[in-house]
């Protein structure tokens, strides 16, 4: 009796590959056996939708330190190319671009410093400091650098 | 070879993050938006050539941007290899966004080495 060849495609029950019975098992090509993930995954569950906004934080952090950046080379350029920008920043849909960005740095601010206490374990003796404690501290610190940036560029 | 580079940028990324969420939007808030609109009494006739002329600003101001790149690059490349699920262009993605950073930084160098 010669050998049966196998058919890429065989469905029936069979004793050595008991998974075989799945109807979408196929023994010659095991990636058709892997369960696709839809490409918006994240959208099912409030907390996967937070966690691909705070990882998309990149872009509003990438925009942001590049407008820092056009912003101190245009100084460099003179008073006349200073003036034109200035007018560019003061167009309404900039200043919504720009409210946007800003929503999206103080996400990365707040996801960021929210998981200090967990990135920093402190004690004094054998007892831990509070997690209360580290994150008023960072959030103090965030008050005070954002108050010495408004002395230092206020102007006038 | 991998595994031996990725305590390196991850080290970038937190340092840039910790960096980014404590002065960012305060500056980025009176640059793009306060100062040249006039919100809560700034202006957009700050002295910024006094500023830009401060060596020790331009210093800060490039170890924030350097930093910034790279933790803005590490993140995305993770948002590409977990959010879209591009984990065969792994290799790919890292040459790519790194490469953004290292751009960046090095224009970032030129343009406040030339500044002041």
């Amino acid at each position: 009796m010669s050998p049966q060849p196998r058919s890429p495609a065989q469905h029936v029950s069979d004793p050595i590959y008991p998974e075989a019975a799945n109807p979408k098992y196929t023994r010659h090509h095991p990636r058709w056996h892997r369960r696709r993930i839809p490409i918006f995954w994240w959208l099912r569950k409030w907390v996967y939708t937070k966690f691909i906004l705070r990882e998309l934080t990149s872009q509003p952090v990438m925009y942001a330190a590049l407008l820092i950046l056009l912003h101190v080379w245009i100084v460099g350029r003179g008073p006349e190319a200073y003036e034109t920008f200035v007018e560019w920043l003061r167009h309404p849909l900039l200043v919504a671009l720009h409210l946007f960005v800003l929503g999206g740095l103080l996400f990365h601010t707040i996801t960021w410093l929210n998981l200090a206490p967990k990135a920093l374990v402190l004690r004094v003796g054998e007892r831990r400091i509070p997690d209360v404690l580290v994150l008023a501290a960072h959030y103090a610190g965030w008050i005070l650098v954002s108050a010495a940036i408004f002395w230092l560029l206020r102007g006038g | 070879m991998r595994r031996a580079r990725d305590p390196f940028f991850w080290g970038l990324f937190s340092a840039g993050g910790m960096l980014a969420a404590l002065l960012l939007p305060a500056l980025f808030l009176i640059v793009a938006v306060a100062a040249p609109l006039g919100w809560f009494g700034m202006t957009a006739h700050v002295d910024w050539l006094a500023l830009v002329g401060n060596p020790l600003l331009r210093l800060g101001l490039f170890g924030l941007l350097f930093l910034a790149f790279f933790h803005a690059a590490h993140r995305f490349r993770y948002t590409l290899y977990d959010g879209m699920q591009l984990y065969h262009l792994d290799a790919l993605i890292s040459v790519l966004t790194y490469g953004v950073a290292t751009v960046l930084t090095l224009i970032a160098a030129v343009v406040l080495a030339t500044a002041g």
